[in-house]
C-alpha cells in the first residue's frame, strides 16, 4: 500500500500557492504613500523655510479668504485663510511639524519602554512575566481616551503631556508583540547556546534579542505613526492636547468648527492632512510588514 | 470478491469525454482530461489512482463543483437518467441534483461537519432543501433521526442534538454518510471515505456503505487509492492516470490480468496473500500537472515505452474479456 | 470563567490605582479647595480631614474603600456626588455606543460577506479602499464632515443634541465609522477560510442553496472571531464617544468629563474614567460569555 501512495498531492500544493498569491497579491513599493510621508517629514524638518507665511501671522483684512480655486480666492493664500486671516497652508505645514515631532517622540519612547518590558517578560518568564503581563492587562482595561482625560486634568498641558499620554496608551502594543516574539526566539538554538556559554544577560538582550526584534519594531512604529497622529489630533481637537499658539491639525479643526456654516475649508483641509499622513504611514507600514514578514505574522 | 455486474444494463449515469481544467496563474492543469464511463443502478465502480490523478476532481465534476474560481468543466457530457448536467445552471444543480440525485460522502469526517450546528440539523438540512414534506423543521428533524438510525448511530434521537465535536471520527463519518443518503440519491460518490479512519472502523464503514447501496439501489462511485478496499467492494474498476482513465475492467479480470503497464505496476505494488515475490513500486514520480508529458502521459515511467508512446496519445480500445464482459485500455501495446 | 472575573477585578483595581496616582499627581488638592487667604493651620486641618496626612498605602486603601461604594467625592462645579452625575449621563453614552455598533455591524457584515463571496470583485475592491480610509480618517472629522454636508448644506438631519432617532443618526455614523473597516476585513478573511472548508464543500455537495450556505452556515462560523472584535470595539467606542459627544454636543459621559477637565472638576473626571474602565471590563467579560453561545466547542469545554 505504502508504495502506491505517492508524494504529497502536488495539485493541492499548487492550488494553495495560487490562493496565497492572489490574497497577498499587491507587492510593489507604495511610491505615492512614501512620498506623502516624506512630505510630512520634510514639513517637520524644514517647515519654517517652506511655508509661504508665518503660521501665526494675523491679517484681519484677509480673513476668511477661500482657497485659491474658489471664487474670491487669492493666489497668495493657496488654501485660504481662517477667521483671523492666517494662511491655512502655512498652518498645515506648521501642524505637520508638531504632529510629526510629537508622534516621533511618542513612538520612540513607547517603543523603548514596550520593547524592554516585553523582552524582560518574554525572556525571564515566571514572576517577571506575570507582573508585566498583568500590567499590560490593567493598562489595556482602561480605554485610552478616558485615560488621556484623566492626565489632561492633572498635568500641565502641552507637547510633553501629549507625548506622555500617548506613551501611556501605546507601550502595551510593543510590549505584547515583543513578548510574543521573544517567547519564540528564546527557544531557538542561538539563544540557548549563548545562555549555556554563560553570556551575560544584558549582552544576550542587546546582541542577540534586539537585532531580531528590529524589523518587527520598525513595522509597528510605522504602522503606529498614523494612529498616533490621529490620537494627537483628537486630543488637540478637544483642547486637551497641543495648546495655542502652537499649531496643530486637531486644534485647527476645533477652531474651524465654529465657522462650519461659512467656511468649509477650515474643517476639510486639516482633516485631509490628517487622513493623508495616516493613510501614508499605514500603507508604508503594510509594505514593510509584507516585506519583512512574508508569512504574515499577526501584527 | 464481487463477480457479477448489476442486474440492469440500463445506464444510470453516463459520462462522455469529460474535461475539467484548472486555470491557474502558472498555467492550465488538465485535471480531468477526457474521462468516459457509465454506471448502472446498484453497481459499484471503483475509481483508482494516485493523488493528483484526477479522481477526486472527476467526482466533484459530477456534482458540478470543481474548485472555484480556477476549476471549470470545459467539455464533455454527464447524463444522469437522461438529463444533461453539464451546462446546467448553478441553482438548478443545487436544487435538483446535488444531494437529491447525486450525493457525495467526502474524504475527511473530522472536517466535513459544520462545527456550530447540531448533527441533527445538519442531516435535516438536505431533507428540508429537497424533500417536499421535509419542509417543516420538526418533520425534517424526525427524518434526520431516522437516517442517523439507518447509519447505526446509537441512540440517534438523543445524539441528534449534539454537536460534531462530541462525536468520534467513525461516528462523524456515519453522520456524513447520513447526510449524503438522506434524500435517497440515485448516485452516491464516496471519496476515500475510509482513509482517515483506523482499520476496524474502515471495515464497519464499508459494510455500511454496501448495505446502504443494497437498500437504495444507488449506483456507487467509489474513489480510492487503496486497491484492497476497491477489490472487495467494486464490480468494475477504472484506473486513472494524469486525468485519464487508462484501463477500465471487471474487477476479477483486472486483478487477474492487468493490461495497461500502469495497472500492472499498481497491482505489483500491492501485497497479496501467499505471494512471496518482492513488492515492486512504479519507478519515477507522477507527472507535473502543469506540463504533462507528450503522447502517453505515462511513458516516462513505462518499461515498454516506444517512440510512438512519446509522440502520440494512445486511443482507447475495447477488448473482449470473454462472453459479454469488455474492458477498455488506452495503451499502444493493445492498439 | 471565575478566573476571567478575577482578572477583571484585578484590572479594575489597577485602573483605580492609576486614577489614585493621577490624583496625587494633581498636586495639593487642598490648595484647590481652600480660599486663597487660608492659613497654614487651615491647610493642616483640611489635610487631616481628607486623610492626606496618612501614609500613601493607607490613603489608597481609603480611596479604594470609597471607590467601591461609588464615592469619588463631590463635584466642584455641580455640588453633587460625582459618580451620580456620571451615572445620569451614562444612558446617553450607552445609547450612542450601541447605535454606533449597530451602524458598524449593518455595514460590516454585508460588506465582509460579499467581499469574501465575490473575492477580487467590485465590492471587494471597494471594501479594501474603504478599509484603508476607515483606519486613517478620525471619527470626529467624519462627524464634522457629516455636520457640514448633511446638517448644514442639505439640512436633512439635526447637527446637535440628543432627542429622537434623527439626532442619533449622525453621531452614530461618526462613532461607528472606525470599526467598520477592521470588522469588514476580519469577517472577509474568516469567511474566505470558511468558504473553502470541507464542511462548506459538503453543504454544497448536498445541494443546499448557496444563499443559505453563505448567510447561515458559513456566517455563523465567522461570527466567533467577530464577537471578540465587537466587544473590543464596543468598549473602545465608549472611549471614542468622548470626542464624538463633544462634536455633536451629545449630553453623555464624555462631554461631561471633558467639561470637567476644563473646570478642573477632578472628582467628576475620576468617576468618569473609573466608570468607563468598569464598563470596558464588563463588556469584555460578556463577550467571553457569549462565545459559548456562538461556538458550541467552547460551551462544552
Amino acid at each position: 500500500m505504502t508504495e502506491t501512495t505517492l508524494p504529497r498531492p502536488l495539485l493541492g500544493r499548487l492550488l494553495r500557492g495560487a490562493a496565497s498569491r492572489i490574497r497577498g497579491g499587491e507587492g510593489g513599493f507604495p511610491w505615492l504613500a512614501a512620498s506623502v510621508l516624506a512630505t510630512v517629514l520634510a514639513c517637520a524638518l524644514f517647515g519654517p523655510w517652506i511655508a509661504p507665511h508665518e503660521a501665526g501671522a494675523i491679517s484681519l483684512a484677509d480673513a476668511m479668504t477661500p482657497p485659491a480655486w474658489e471664487e474670491g480666492g487669492s493666489s497668495e493664500f493657496l488654501l485660504g485663510t481662517d477667521n483671523l486671516g492666517r494662511d491655512i497652508l502655512s498652518r498645515i505645514i506648521a501642524g505637520a511639524r508638531v504632529s510629526a515631532v510629537v508622534a516621533l517622540y511618542a513612538i520612540v519612547i513607547s517603543g523603548l519602554i514596550g520593547a524592554v518590558l516585553g523582552m524582560a517578560a518574554g525572556y525571564f518568564g515566571g514572576v517577571v512575566d506575570a507582573l508585566i503581563s498583568r500590567l499590560i492587562d490593567i493598562q489595556m482595561s482602561v480605554p485610552s481616551i478616558p485615560l488621556a482625560m484623566l492626565f489632561a486634568a492633572v498635568l500641565p498641558p502641552g507637547e510633553a503631556m501629549v507625548i506622555f499620554i500617548i506613551v501611556l496608551s501605546y507601550w502595551t502594543w510593543y510590549a505584547r508583540i515583543v513578548r510574543g516574539e521573544v517567547l519564540s526566539l528564546r527557544e531557538r538554538d542561538f539563544i540557548a547556546l549563548a545562555k549555556i556559554a554563560g553570556v551575560a544577560t544584558p549582552i544576550i538582550f542587546i546582541r542577540h534579542l534586539a537585532p531580531n526584534l528590529l524589523n518587527i519594531l520598525l513595522v509597528l512604529a510605522t504602522l503606529q505613526f498614523g494612529s498616533v497622529i490621529v490620537f494627537e489630533a483628537g486630543l488637540s481637537f478637544l483642547g486637551l492636547g497641543i495648546q495655542p499658539p502652537q499649531v496643530s491639525w486637531g486644534g485647527m479643526l476645533a477652531d474651524g468648527r465654529n465657522f462650519i456654516e461659512v467656511a468649509w475649508w477650515l474643517i476639510t483641509i486639516p482633516g485631509i492632512a490628517i487622513m493623508a499622513a495616516c493613510l501614508a504611514s499605514n500603507l508604508v507600514g503594510d509594505w514593510l510588514r509584507d516585506t519583512f514578514d512574508p508569512v504574515r505574522r499577526q501584527i | 470478491m464481487v463477480t457479477s455486474a448489476s442486474s440492469s444494463n440500463e445506464s444510470l449515469l453516463e459520462v462522455q469525454d469529460l474535461k475539467t481544467h484548472l486555470f491557474l496563474k502558472r498555467g492550465v492543469v488538465r485535471a480531468v482530461d477526457g474521462v468516459s464511463f457509465d454506471l448502472a443502478g446498484g453497481e459499484t465502480l471503483g475509481l483508482i489512482g494516485e493523488s493528483g490523478s484526477g479522481k477526486t476532481m472527476t467526482g466533484l465534476s459530477l456534482l458540478g463543483l470543481p474548485p472555484k474560481p480556477a476549476g471549470r468543466i470545459v467539455a464533455g457530457s454527464i447524463r444522469l437518467g437522461g438529463t444533461e448536467l453539464v451546462g446546467m445552471g448553478e441553482e438548478e444543480l443545487a436544487a435538483d441534483v446535488r444531494g437529491s440525485r447525486i450525493a457525495m460522502i467526502s474524504q475527511d469526517p473530522m472536517t466535513s461537519l459544520n462545527p456550530v450546528f447540531t448533527v441533527g440539523s445538519q442531516v435535516a438540512a438536505p431533507i428540508r432543501a429537497h424533500v417536499a414534506d421535509g419542509n417543516s423543521r420538526g418533520a425534517a428533524l424526525d427524518m434526520a433521526v431516522r437516517e442517523l438510525d439507518r447509519v447505526r448511530v446509537p441512540s440517534a434521537s438523543a445524539r441528534a442534538r449534539d454537536y460534531p465535536h462530541q462525536f468520534s471520527g467513525g461516528m462523524r463519518q456515519r453522520v456524513v454518510a447520513a447526510m449524503a443518503i438522506a434524500c435517497q440519491p440515485e448516485v452516491l460518490i464516496a471519496d476515500e471515505p475510509t482513509s482517515a479512519l483506523d482499520v476496524t472502523i474502515q471495515v464497519q464503514l464499508m459494510d455500511l456503505i454496501e448495505r446502504i447501496q443494497g437498500d437504495t439501489g444507488a449506483g456507487l462511485l467509489f474513489i480510492t487509492h487503496d486497491l484492497g478496499v476497491a477489490a472487495s467492494l467494486c464490480h468494475r474498476i477504472a484506473v486513472m492516470y494524469a486525468g485519464r482513465i487508462v484501463e477500465l475492467a471487471e474487477v476479477e479480470a483486472l486483478y487477474r490480468d492487468p493490461r495497461h503497464p500502469y495497472s500492472q505496476g499498481l497491482l505489483a505494488s500491492v501485497p497479496r496473500l501467499g505471494q512471496r515475490k518482492r513488492l515492486t513500486s512504479i519507478p519515477g514520480n507522477p507527472p507535473n500537472p502543469l506540463s504533462l508529458p507528450t503522447g502517453c502521459a505515462f511513458h516516462p515511467r513505462c518499461p515498454h515505452a516506444t517512440e510512438q508512446c512519446r509522440n502520440e496519445a494512445p486511443p482507447e480500445v475495447t477488448l473482449n474479456d470473454g462472453d459479454t464482459l469488455s474492458r477498455r485500455v488506452a495503451c499502444w501495446l493493445e492498439a | 470563567m471565575l478566573k476571567r472575573i478575577a482578572q477583571g477585578l484585578v484590572a479594575i483595581v489597577g485602573a483605580l490605582l492609576i486614577v489614585f496616582v493621577a490624583q496625587r499627581l494633581s498636586g495639593d488638592p487642598v490648595a484647590l479647595m481652600l480660599p486663597m487667604d487660608a492659613g497654614e493651620e487651615d491647610f493642616a486641618a483640611m489635610r487631616s480631614a481628607l486623610g492626606l496626612d496618612k501614609p500613601l498605602p493607607l490613603q489608597f486603601a481609603i480611596f479604594l474603600g470609597n471607590a467601591l461604594q461609588g464615592d469619588f467625592g463631590q463635584s466642584y462645579q455641580w455640588n453633587a456626588p460625582a459618580m451620580q452625575l456620571i451615572l445620569e449621563r451614562l444612558p446617553a453614552t450607552l445609547e450612542l455606543a450601541m447605535a454606533g455598533l449597530v451602524f458598524a455591524l449593518l455595514l460590516a457584515v454585508p460588506l465582509g460577506v460579499l467581499s469574501a463571496v465575490h473575492r477580487g470583485g467590485a465590492i471587494d475592491r471597494a471594501g479594501k479602499i474603504f478599509a484603508m480610509l476607515g483606519q486613517a480618517v478620525p471619527g470626529f472629522w467624519i462627524g464634522l464632515l457629516l455636520i457640514l454636508f448633511i446638517a448644514v448644506e442639505l439640512q436633512w438631519l439635526p447637527a446637535f443634541g440628543r432627542g429622537d432617532l434623527s439626532h442619533l443618526l449622525l453621531p452614530a455614523i461618526a462613532l461607528g465609522w472606525y470599526p467598520v473597516a477592521a470588522m469588514t476585513r476580519t469577517l472577509r478573511s474568516s469567511m474566505l477560510d470558511i468558504l473553502e472548508s470541507d464542511y462548506i464543500r459538503m453543504e454544497r455537495a448536498i445541494g443546499l442553496p448557496e444563499r443559505a450556505i453563505v448567510w447561515r452556515y458559513a456566517l455563523r462560523n465567522a461570527m466567533a472571531p467577530l464577537a471578540t472584535m465587537i466587544g473590543v470595539y464596543f468598549a473602545n467606542m465608549l472611549g471614542g464617544a468622548f470626542v464624538i459627544e463633544v462634536v455633536f454636543a451629545w449630553p453623555g459621559v464624555g462631554r461631561t468629563v471633558v467639561e470637567a477637565v476644563f473646570a478642573r472638576d477632578f472628582p467628576v473626571v475620576q468617576a468618569g474614567v473609573v466608570l468607563s474602565a468598569v464598563v470596558f471590563v464588563a463588556v469584555n467579560l460578556l463577550v467571553d460569555l457569549s462565545y459559548g453561545f456562538i461556538d458550541p466547542r467552547i460551551r462544552h469545554d
